[in-house]
């Protein structure tokens, strides 16, 4: 018997699915939120921000409406990934892992989304577009940006 | 309907062959992440609206990823009678072509990429006339499928297709066996951990059945995490099923009756289908209580990773599951004593677990005749990079590299020589072309300084300059430490500062030695796998391409034109007829000049990206190194 009772092991996968539960929902993970699934899940908020904080899929800041993820994946990076990036990051503005000013893109990279055979490839929310070459961005960037702003 | 018997599974079989091979034309669409990545999606909505609108009738499915990813998008037409035919780089004016030709009866020869043989036992039908067979592509011809058996060829979401093309056959026979005979069934079959580690798998399962304490658990790793690799995105998305039935096989063996399938958060699409095909057989009774009736439990549940490179590295993974951070312990203990939770736990890749499912189904036997000795079965690739024939190639172990790269893979891109290929991702190493008369098996890449690793296959050419490779996935792997032990975060952070250095045309030859010691100790002090196999990328590099290291150090040279501080880019003004297109694309905005006037760049402004030498419709930017 512990001196000091242990609450329940949690049921494997639980707190990253609650993590993603809580991401899915606002894009990014409020403190707010962390309060509420640490006392729920009954566990040390210290221990959900450890983790949280420990995995690139979580972020603590809010995010653009679209995500726009650039593979560095070895195949796109030696057929060109790099340039992709240095492309986007010259019409949006932005560096990796910041957000334009309107806040419609977040620009991140990624290590690899697993189409190696379509590289150069980038994703945008679940969107994937492959055999990339920089002059195509502008016409995929043009399909997330809002209407009234393409007609200005 | 749960299955209980033979006779059930019969019945399951009979709904999935009704529609795989319906009596009514039939038009499959490879909807993999790949396919979706070049337009699959449009293609499949041109196909529908357009048999709609011309009032075919069809079925028209969704199915995975055949492996030619070159060719993607894919679509498969089977006319009953007539065959099927596989037609690539469909677009959707083409889906719409091949729509009315099909209502005139006709099957088109252009885009036809070949013929596919169909089971001659399940529909007694002749290949379709006039095209080349499928396995007669030099694509095909050396491949041998049994992890992607299935792959593009059933629609994964529908467990009847799986059990059509013999599904479940390994769980039915295995659960009449006594769970001893089946851990001695993987044994004899000499299968070895499809993950990269290469431990044979049935000596970890007789450690994990003999290890005291109850509840033990099976893991499957689908954390994919090799840049350059998609073969387990590939099955996870294709063919589900394989993998679940191989886990519920390896339960019972270890006397296990709970599971977890560990899914890389990169990949929805696979979190989806495998989290659909986990219910769904739940539901038939094929997983869940009471397992055909047999009395065996077992049940699943998917985690979805959250981008973190380092759990795929078991204990790490082990860690994640248990909802803290993903960071390895050492070893031993091995997870086959002290796992999840700290019982034993029999943890394997994706493609080992769709491998014991077939193994059960056709017997050790016949598994350990395929490869080598000592090297059994078969291995997938994911041939990437600079080839001319991208794709997930699955080939019996002991194929040679040049088999692998010129014959399959049609040799370099563009025509040009291929200088080295990489295989096993940060944890492997780059080998050159006067290597690829080496086999494929696990000592061998190991001995000459790779891995096999999980299947990464990237090919580089005279256009990829090595020392960057080294210092891609130096970076790659200090991002990725977790950070907990010394050597690997110290060690990488150092390597990449070297590299860095050299590639910016400030190192020194004491450099070059200086790389290789630290390669050396890290190599030997590091905690895990990811550490102790971080340096093998700059080892391998210096010892296969030093002269490439020396240029950059000596000279101050990159033979290869990549590296940005010692290139500068020139606009050949006899060539160049003014188009404006670079002027347009510069990301810097450092290119000049008048319509119709030759262009110049400017060395200030200019980061040396390239992206101009590869626009240029004329040829006329060139790398001056």
């Amino acid at each position: 018997m512990p001196l000091i009772p242990q609450p329940a092991p949690l049921a494997g996968g639980a707190l990253l699915a609650r993590l993603h539960a809580i991401n899915a929902e606002h894009g990014y993970l409020p403190e707010q939120e962390l309060r509420s699934a640490a006392d729920e899940l009954g566990v040390p908020l210290s221990q959900l921000y450890s983790t949280a904080s420990f995995y690139a899929s979580f972020g603590f800041e809010p995010r653009g409406r679209h995500t726009i993820q650039v593979c560095q994946g070895t195949a796109c990076y030696i057929r060109g990934g790099d340039k992709i990036l240095e492309k986007l990051v010259a019409v949006l503005g932005v560096k990796p892992g910041e957000t334009t000013d309107d806040r419609l893109f977040t620009l991140e990279t990624v290590y690899c989304v697993g189409s190696c055979s379509m590289s150069p490839v980038i994703r945008v929310d679940g969107d994937t577009y492959g055999r990339l070459r920089a002059d195509r961005l502008p016409r995929i960037l043009r399909k997330y940006r809002p209407a009234e702003e393409q007609e200005a | 309907m749960k299955v209980r018997t033979r006779s059930d599974l019969e019945k399951l079989s009979a709904e999935g062959r009704a529609t795989l091979y319906p009596s009514r034309l039939k038009i499959s669409v490879g909807m993999a992440t790949c396919g979706l990545a070049t337009g699959a999606g449009a293609v499949y909505n041109a196909l529908c609206d357009e048999a709609t609108a011309r009032g075919l009738d069809l079925a028209l499915v969704a199915t995975g990823c055949i492996g030619y990813c070159q060719q993607e998008p894919l679509v498969d037409v089977r006319t009953p009678g007539r065959g099927r035919v596989l037609y690539a780089r469909v677009t959707p004016d083409r889906a719409r072509d091949l729509i009315a030709a099909l209502v005139e009866g006709e099957l088109p020869t252009e885009g036809a990429l070949a013929a596919i043989p169909e089971e001659e036992s399940l529909t007694g039908s002749e290949p379709a006339q006039g095209f080349p067979l499928l396995d007669e592509l030099p694509f095909y011809t050396s491949q041998h499928k049994v992890i992607l058996r299935n792959s593009g060829l059933i629609d994964p979401v529908r467990l009847e297709e799986y059990v059509a093309r013999g599904g479940y056959q390994g769980l039915a026979r295995a659960l009449e066996l006594a769970p001893q005979a089946v851990v001695d069934e993987v044994t004899c079959s000499g299968l070895r951990g499809r993950g990269g580690g290469g431990f044979p798998t049935g000596r970890k399962w007789q450690i994990c059945r003999d290890a005291p304490g109850e509840p033990k658990y099976i893991i499957c790793n689908g954390d994919e995490g090799d840049p350059g690799a998609y073969m387990d995105r590939t099955v996870l998305e294709s063919d589900p099923y394989s993998i679940i039935e191989g886990m519920v096989i390896g339960g019972y063996a270890v006397g296990a009756n709970e599971g977890y399938i560990y899914v890389r958060d990169e990949y929805p699409l696979a979190v989806e289908r495998v989290t659909h095909a986990v219910a769904r057989a739940e539901e038939a009774g094929l997983l869940g209580e009471d397992i055909f009736g047999s009395g065996f439990d077992f049940a699943i549940d998917v985690v979805r990773g959250a981008g973190a490179f380092v759990c795929g590295e078991e204990t790490a993974l082990i860690a994640s599951i248990e909802g803290g951070m993903g960071e390895p312990r050492p070893k031993p203990p091995y997870p086959a004593i002290h796992g999840l939770w700290g019982q034993p736990t029999i943890i394997n890749n994706v493609k080992t677990w769709a491998s014991v499912s077939a193994i059960l189904a056709r017997g050790a036997d016949w598994y350990a005749g395929i490869g080598v000795e000592g090297n059994t079965g078969t291995v997938v690739f994911s041939l990437v990079g600079k080839v001319a024939n991208t794709g997930l190639v699955e080939v019996p172990l002991g194929l040679t590299l040049r088999e692998m790269i010129q014959n399959i893979g049609g040799g370099g891109l563009d025509g040009k020589a291929v200088k080295a290929v990489q295989t096993g991702g940060p944890s492997g190493g780059c080998l050159p072309a006067r290597l690829f008369h080496l086999p494929i098996d696990y000592e061998t890449l190991t001995e000459a300084g790779s891995i096999m690793g999980s299947g990464g296959m990237v090919v580089m050419d005279e256009d990829t300059c090595m020392v960057d490779v080294a210092r891609y996935f130096l970076k790659f792997t200090m991002d990725e430490s977790c950070g907990k032990c010394t050597p690997c975060r110290e060690g990488t952070r150092y390597m990449h500062s070297i590299l860095t250095r050299i590639i910016e045309g400030e190192g020194t030859p004491d450099d070059l030695a200086d790389l290789e010691q630290v390669a050396t100790w890290v190599k030997g002090a590091a905690l895990c796998g990811l550490g102790q196999t971080a340096p093998n990328p700059v080892l391998s590099t210096l010892r296969y391409f030093r002269d490439e290291y020396e240029a950059h150090v000596s000279e101050r040279r990159c033979p290869a034109g990549v590296c940005r501080a010692l290139i500068r880019l020139a606009i050949q003004p006899d060539l160049c007829t003014g188009c404006g297109i670079c002027k347009r694309e510069c990301p810097a905005g450092a290119i000049r000049g008048e319509k119709k006037e030759p262009h110049v760049i400017d060395p200030d402004l200019c980061t040396r990206c390239r992206l101009c030498h590869d626009v240029c419709p004329e040829g006329a930017i060139e790398i001056v190194r």
